[in-house]
């Protein structure tokens, strides 16, 4: 559908957002008393945060649950009973806030979801939520998704785009179905666009991405990856904070005779992670594991999944404990 | 949920093998009407077996296609998964999705001769495309087996490769390494890439079948290659640690092929192409 752009005042955001947080579920960003920025499901608008560069956590956890449930069993001396999962019980969500980088996640993660088997977990989350995004007006040294193909108010993933104008108010550009559906529960609050500029953070371009995947393909036993990775505690708080990162574990669990399977989040910079039984491991050092998320990203995806594996977020340089700052190391091996 | 992709086939254990004291073969029937006729699978295809409550494991189809009704399975008490499995026992419930990844391709082996070599617990995955070509066996040329384990204790399948060595149309080589003999054992006694050395079988209008640890494969190829066969014309199964079996998990790939998708049977010209990443 063509793009509308209106004009939404200040006072006009607060009535929009209480409309739909009085009628559904809303997930919006607000500061926590620790000064993380964390989404929380319909909180007091007072508490919405419209000026956090990034939340600690990406919004992937909607549409991928840190832990989610496949089936629950009974297991009983006689027989094994598999209860299915409903997945109509899952509620339509509206996202607040959300940052461009973070909205153009969902396509990325769709792309891992349901490319051959289609997962239904993923893809049935995936159409109950609208996205409303929030362009960026502010930026830090960590962000860089400009240079993966994306800018502050890139508008991939979403579909009403919030922008702050140069006067306080808001634009609004409603750029899908599911966003017009949205405009007209409350269309007097939309109005017609009052030729204000949007305020948009500046957000430096620190690699050529292309450049990037076409010198991966020929690196693989390269120094690089140890000379870079020493530092590595394998943590995995990279992947965990990532909104592409969609790694998983399947594991069981029991209470008396009753059970569940679920998968949830793993990371590849776990030593465990490729582990075989035998003892064997095909990653056994932390280089090889550094080296894996890097090319998975930067150089597989771009050939099996037709899509980078990162939106420049900048979060797992920015929550590392170790100061591993990967768009350095993106920009060191454009020229390697 | 009308597809979820991680809910396994309820089985049955019909029947249990004890290979050897470590070693199981299960026979595994559907017990949910109509799951056996929907379920198909091809020879070197691998499933996600699992016990409620312990998780899943990731093993081959042991037997063949041709044998319809039942799949078989073949595994190796190692770790938590598969000390479970052992300790069930027959009228008992296992977890199975699948069938999963690609297959050998055994349409285009059509008036080849075959040349199967395996050692120690690598026979199972290799045991499906065996009895596959050995149930369609006018459309092959000459089907020799290759078979070692460190000891006469540690063979698999021993009624088995009592069948194939009086078949006048398979020819069966076994051989334990030295020191593995019994006094009563008649077969080789030596190394496979020894044995296959001496019994040196022609590569010509041949293609090779191999899978064994990796010590076994590391000097088995260059006598294979130094018989005259091609990469291209030498097959394996590739394994690596897997959760989800359809490509999403993201922890079987060996750059940027996954096992689960692309494996698990590579040739070695494929495999050779790929990072050491297995």
């Amino acid at each position: 559908m063509e793009t509308t752009i209106k004009s939404l005042r200040k006072q006009s955001l607060e009535k929009l957002y209480n409309h739909l947080a009085s009628s559904q579920k809303i997930y919006a960003p607000i500061v926590t008393s620790d000064k993380q920025v964390e989404f929380r499901y319909n909180p007091e608008f007072r508490d919405v945060t419209f000026e956090h560069i990034r939340s600690t956590l990406s919004v992937k956890n909607v549409v991928f649950p840190k832990i989610e449930n496949l089936f629950y069993f009974t297991n009983t001396k006689e027989e094994s009973i598999i209860k299915d999962i409903d997945l109509n019980i899952i509620p339509e969500v509206v996202l607040w806030g959300v940052h461009p980088c973070d909205s153009a996640a969902f396509d990325i993660l769709r792309s891992i979801f349901c490319w051959d088997i289609k997962d239904e977990f993923f893809s049935k989350r995936l159409e109950k939520i609208t996205v409303i995004t929030l362009s960026c007006h502010k930026s830090d040294e960590f962000c860089f998704c400009t240079s993966v193909n994306l800018s502050p108010d890139s508008v991939k993933g979403s579909d009403i785009q919030l922008s702050l104008l140069q006067n306080g108010d808001y634009q609004a550009e409603i750029l899908t179905e599911k966003g017009n559906e949205l405009v007209s529960q409350v269309p007097d609050l939309f109005e017609q666009p009052s030729g204000e500029k949007k305020v948009i953070a500046g957000v430096k371009n620190k690699f050529d991405n292309k450049k990037v995947t076409s010198n991966l393909s020929g690196v693989f036993e390269h120094p690089f990856w140890i000379r870079n990775s020493l530092r590595c505690i394998g943590c995995g708080a990279c992947a965990f904070v990532c909104p592409v990162c969609a790694c998983f574990d399947i594991q069981d669990e029991t209470k008396g005779k009753d059970g569940r399977r679920y998968r949830c989040w793993d990371s590849c910079g776990f030593s465990l992670f490729t582990l075989h039984t035998s003892g064997h491991n095909p990653r056994q050092i932390q280089s090889q594991r550094w080296r894996q998320r890097i090319m998975h990203k930067f150089s597989y995806m771009p050939d099996r999944n037709n899509a980078l594996g990162c939106v420049g977020c900048g979060r797992c340089s920015s929550s590392c404990p170790v100061d591993m700052n990967l768009a350095e190391q993106l920009e060191a091996l454009q020229n390697i | 949920m009308n597809n979820n992709i991680y809910k396994p086939y309820l089985m049955e254990i019909e029947h249990i093998v004890e290979e050897t004291p470590d070693v199981r073969t299960f026979r595994l029937k559907f017990t949910a009407p109509g799951d056996a006729e929907k379920f198909s699978f091809k020879a070197g295809q691998f499933g996600e077996y699992s016990v409620m409550g312990e998780g899943e494991s990731t093993f081959c189809v042991a037997s063949s296609p041709t044998r319809k009704d039942y799949i078989e399975c073949t595994f190796r008490k190692a770790g938590r998964v598969t000390n479970a499995l052992a300790n069930l026992e027959v009228g008992d419930t296992v977890g199975f999705r699948g069938p999963y990844g690609n297959t050998f391709p055994i349409e285009q082996w059509e008036g080849k001769n075959l040349l199967y070599i395996a050692g120690g617990i690598a026979l199972p995955p290799m045991r499906c495309v065996i009895w596959n070509t050995i149930d369609l066996r006018e459309k092959y040329g000459d089907i020799t087996i290759i078979y070692g384990a460190r000891s006469v204790t540690d063979l698999v399948y021993k009624h088995e490769l009592k069948e194939w060595s009086e078949r006048p149309d398979v020819k069966l080589i076994t051989t334990v390494d030295p020191g593995g003999q019994t006094p009563d054992w008649k077969g080789e006694i030596g190394f496979v890439p020894t044995i296959l050395e001496k019994a040196a079988p022609s590569s010509e209008n041949t293609v090779a079948i191999l899978c064994g640890p990796p010590v076994m494969i590391k000097f088995t190829m260059p006598i294979l290659n130094k018989l005259g066969f091609r990469d291209k014309d030498i097959y394996t199964t590739l394994e690596n640690r897997m959760k989800c079996g359809f490509g999403k998990c993201g922890r079987c790939n060996v750059g940027k092929i996954f096992v689960c998708k692309d494996g698990p049977v590579f040739t070695y010209e494929q495999i050779r192409s790929l990072p050491e990443e297995y």
